[in-house]
């Protein structure tokens, strides 16, 4: 942090002064005290959830806190750059067969660190492959890529001989389990609260605004997408690789399976992608509804997740979130117009 | 020598597919993701239209592509004309469009997980040997071969000969320039996306006289069309169709050398060799 100041102030051109206004308005503030706060609240009072309620509401608690975390890590790249991903189910599938894998070779926490390699080395490579040239080949790269490793993984398996479905057998009450999912979401909440009031984050809203300007204003683009990529995707490795134990049973159609991706992306969506906390108001009220869905129609999931993915992009284009500011913007607006019509009959009396 | 050949009739048939992205891509500039879903539907058109009446699939195209091209006018008219009004920049389009379309693509899976259920659909057609320089072939192959050359010329010609196709033309090189010399672009755009999507379902419906077809196999064939354009170049439906023979040499060579089951693989292989030496394509203009 320090180091990404001093750098600033070497440089005295209009940008860079623009920069540091813009990282001195960031500087850990009183509202960011307050929702930090707030923040620790929330979490603290989740974490509870497990000694009130087991079974059903638990699980439910449990895929809100994945997803969550899923969301989150997607937006962190996503959002800022609008280089949309379909392969969140690549790299949670790559997390999910490291732990499938090794499971009576190595201990579990070995498993998630190895996990989270494979999916940072994968993402390097094709965040190298496709990252580099802008445009849309990074959309077409990540929309095959969990049939891709899918299809080599099914065929690693038939090589050596191995079974295609492999059991995942370790002891783990429910409520660790979500306590250790709940740890995996509050990181990557706070690295990503970090990433977006630091250089590299303000760098990313400038590609997602114009990716030339930025280039004019010297920053490495190809650096900062490949790192974010990196970033976001290790964390759905790591993502796979903590909920394989639940999973119990690991296949290569259900492991990769692309609804996953889709999954999140909506969600995201339905949020909002340019506010930390957008995933999260997302994430919450659709997997409720979801788990609803699949429960009445589970033979039709994958047509009404594309509904309701349609009348997301349609209707409600900027998420729950830009609802909300639009709302609060409009009532801060009349609220103005009142106070100020106050004031002028205010002043007619004296 | 065999493998050559293979590759080659394969090739035809993904030159079909990859042109009617391409029209969808390059004129009318939506990147479709639902674009494999199409040519599924197409292929479960022509499976669901062969057992039902017995004639030939070839027949069968004569249903599936006008009324393919009637679905995919709907989509453009009711889906995409929304997105290419509010949408403030190119940029804006492109990010819109591959959502929706990626929404829509589930719908289709969803639409014809309803319709046929998830087995695998397959059926039997000419299914004799020919044999070309004394090795046998599917005669099935041959024929889905030839009506895809003829569909590729014909829509070649089209583009090259005819007002509407030169109209169509100067949209993919500048939309804006074309409606200056008075071409209707929201017209054209929607002929050229609907006319995309008609090529693609006929080169599912072509494909599907040889190949098995399940619901969820539109991705994978998205992926291949896309892979196509962009090797051949966006702009350009030469390059489209060399590419698409390169494409089904490749697959094939990896299908009989490797596993039957990495055929994607090769496809990416591919994808990352164009990437790292020539991103505009093969026939593609270095943009400045």
């Amino acid at each position: 942090m320090s180091n990404a100041d001093t750098h600033g102030d070497t440089k005295p051109t209009a940008f860079a002064q623009a920069m540091l206004d813009l990282r001195e308005s960031a500087v850990l503030s009183g509202t960011e005290k307050r929702n930090l706060a707030i923040c620790a609240i929330v979490a603290a009072l989740w974490a509870l959830l497990p000694l009130f309620s087991t079974g059903y509401i638990l699980s439910l608690g449990i895929s809100i806190t994945i997803f969550a975390g899923l969301a989150t890590s997607w937006t962190l790249f996503s959002g800022p750059t609008n280089y949309i991903s379909l392969a969140t189910a690549a790299f949670f599938g790559i997390g999910m067969y490291t732990v499938a894998g090794g499971v009576n070779l190595l201990p579990y926490p070995v498993l998630i660190l190895i996990a989270a390699v494979a999916g940072a080395l994968f993402a390097a490579l094709i965040g190298l492959a496709t990252l580099r040239i802008s445009g849309v080949y990074f959309v077409i790269f990540s929309l095959g890529l969990a049939e891709l490793v899918r299809q080599v993984v099914s065929w690693g398996q038939h090589v050596m001989g191995t079974s295609s479905g492999l059991y995942v057998l370790v002891d783990r009450s429910d409520s660790v389990f979500f306590w250790q999912l709940l740890v995996f979401t509050l990181v990557v909440f706070l690295v990503s609260w970090w990433i977006g009031r630091s250089r590299l984050g303000f760098a990313l809203r400038i590609i997602g605004n114009d990716e030339v300007v930025a280039v004019h204003c010297g920053i490495n683009t190809a650096r900062a997408k490949v790192t974010l990529f990196i970033i976001s995707s290790t964390f759905a490795a790591i993502a796979g690789a903590l909920v394989a134990p639940r999973w119990s049973y690991v296949e290569p159609t259900l492991a990769f399976s692309p609804f996953l991706s889709f999954q999140v992306v909506i969600m995201s969506l339905l949020g909002g992608v340019h506010r930390l906390w957008g995933p999260l108001v997302g994430v919450i009220p659709f997997t409720i509804m979801w788990e609803f869905i699949s429960a009445k129609f589970p033979s039709q999931t994958t047509l009404l997740l594309g509904v309701a993915f349609l009348l997301i992009v349609y209707f409600i284009p900027h998420g729950f979130v830009g609802l909300i500011e639009d709302f609060s913007r409009r009532r801060s607006g009349i609220w103005a117009a009142l106070r100020s019509k106050w004031q002028a009959k205010g002043g007619g009396h004296e | 020598m065999d493998i050559i050949i293979i590759g080659l009739l394969l090739g035809g048939t993904y030159a079909l597919m990859a042109m009617g992205l391409q029209l969808q891509y390059g004129v009318a500039r939506i990147m479709n993701l639902a674009n494999g879903e199409m040519l599924v539907a197409g292929a479960f058109g022509t499976f669901w239209f062969y057992s039902a009446t017995k004639f030939s699939p070839l027949i069968s195209l004569a249903v599936i592509v006008p009324l393919a091209f009637a679905a995919n006018w709907a989509i453009y008219r009711v889906l995409i004309t929304p997105l290419v009004r509010r949408a403030k920049s190119q940029g804006q389009l492109e990010v819109d469009s591959i959502l929706a379309t990626f929404g829509l693509s589930f719908i289709f899976v969803g639409g014809l997980l309803a319709l046929f259920g998830g087995d695998y659909l397959s059926y039997s057609y000419l299914a004799r040997p020919i044999f070309i320089l004394g090795q046998p072939y599917g005669l099935n192959r041959v024929t889905a071969f030839i009506g895809a050359l003829a569909l590729c010329a014909g829509l070649y010609i089209w583009l090259h000969k005819t007002r509407a196709g030169l109209a169509l033309r100067a949209v993919a090189v500048s939309p804006s320039a074309a409606g200056l010399v008075s071409i209707n672009v929201p017209r054209a755009s929607a002929l050229a996306f609907a006319l995309g999507g008609a090529v693609t379902a006929a080169g599912g419906s072509l494909l599907s006289i040889f190949l098995t077809f399940d619901a969820s196999l539109g991705v994978v064939f998205t992926l291949k069309a896309l892979v196509i354009v962009i090797m051949g170049g966006v702009s350009d439906i030469r390059g489209a169709i060399v590419a698409a023979f390169i494409l089904g040499l490749a697959e094939t060579i990896v299908a009989s050398l490797v596993d039957p089951g990495l055929t994607l693989a090769a496809a990416y292989v591919l994808f990352i060799v164009i990437l790292l030496i020539k991103p505009e394509g093969l026939f593609g203009r270095r943009s400045s």
